[in-house]
């Protein structure tokens, strides 16, 4: 196998590999910030709701 | 349960990846011209046909929201969009690779390419210009918009190795006409275009839900704001 071209396969697989995990990545950090705000203004509206 | 559905297809994603992964490097031999690197097609094609598939239902919620008058739709379209780029984005990624050492060179402006990149940029801007429009239906009208005039371009890069003969290589896989692949090595191709083709299914639903829980989280600003 040529050395050259098994390193660029590897860069190839890698690169698949790393935009799909970034992706997971942004969308389980979007998934923790909708939670969070949605949990913050829950608590807000049930604030107001008892003045 | 819906969750409980993702879980169990994930796995069932995870492991088809692995097992293809097992035979794409160690069961499959060399190609005779293009050595080792040949075996970058199996991550380049199946990405190919699940970018275009995304593209296609990113249409089909665009429609349907143009039809509906239903947010829902939306949400389907941008969350196909996003799939469709991150696709899009591997097939690039992996051909310009595959390129820089069967070609000698990164890039080359062919038609293949160059229509491929420049629906790719299409549909950046299509959430680009989403982050510029406060409010949901107008947005949601304009993003259908400019997502349907953007489908004719993944029409093109499918079909532009058949209409011109450029860098890019003809059709390879035998349903096109190519036959130019061995039995074995084709079946693999096929064999990982499924697990990532439910992978997307998979985060389109899960980006569905977001988007979703977004429009609520609009809702209760709106309501607190009213406190």
């Amino acid at each position: 196998m040529d050395s050259r071209n098994f390193t660029y396969m590897f860069y190839g697989f890698a690169a698949a590999w790393a935009v799909l995990v970034i992706y997971v990545i942004t969308l389980v950090s979007r998934e923790k910030k909708i939670h969070q705000e949605m949990d913050r203004l829950k608590k807000l509206i049930e604030e107001g709701s008892r003045k | 349960m819906r969750e409980k559905i993702t879980y169990v297809l994930a796995a069932i994603v995870g492991a088809l990846l692995v097992s293809n992964l097992y035979t794409i490097l160690l069961g499959l031999p060399d190609e005779a011209n293009q050595g080792a690197i040949y075996r970058i097609f199996f991550f380049h094609f199946p990405s190919a046909i699940t970018s275009g598939l995304c593209a296609f239902l990113s249409l089909v919620g665009s429609l349907m929201y143009l039809y509906r008058r239903n947010l829902w739709w939306d949400a389907f379209a941008v969350s196909a969009t996003e799939l469709t780029l991150t696709f899009g984005a591997i097939v690039l990624m992996t051909g310009m690779i595959w390129a820089r050492i069967i070609w000698g060179i990164w890039w080359a402006w062919d038609a293949r390419l160059t229509s491929t990149l420049v629906s790719w940029l299409a549909y950046a801007s299509y959430l680009i210009f989403r982050r510029a429009i406060e409010e949901p239906t107008a947005r949601a009208r304009f993003s259908a918009v400019i997502s349907i005039f953007t489908f004719p371009g993944v029409i093109i890069s499918w079909k532009s190795i058949e209409w011109w003969r450029t860098q890019h290589p003809g059709p390879v896989i035998s349903i096109r006409g190519g036959g130019g692949m061995a039995p074995g090595m084709e079946a693999a191709a096929y064999w990982n275009l499924l697990p990532l083709a439910v992978l997307a299914l998979i985060l389109i639903s899960i980006r569905l839900r977001q988007e979703n829980a977004q429009r609520l989280l609009d809702g209760f600003r709106r309501q607190a704001h009213e406190i």
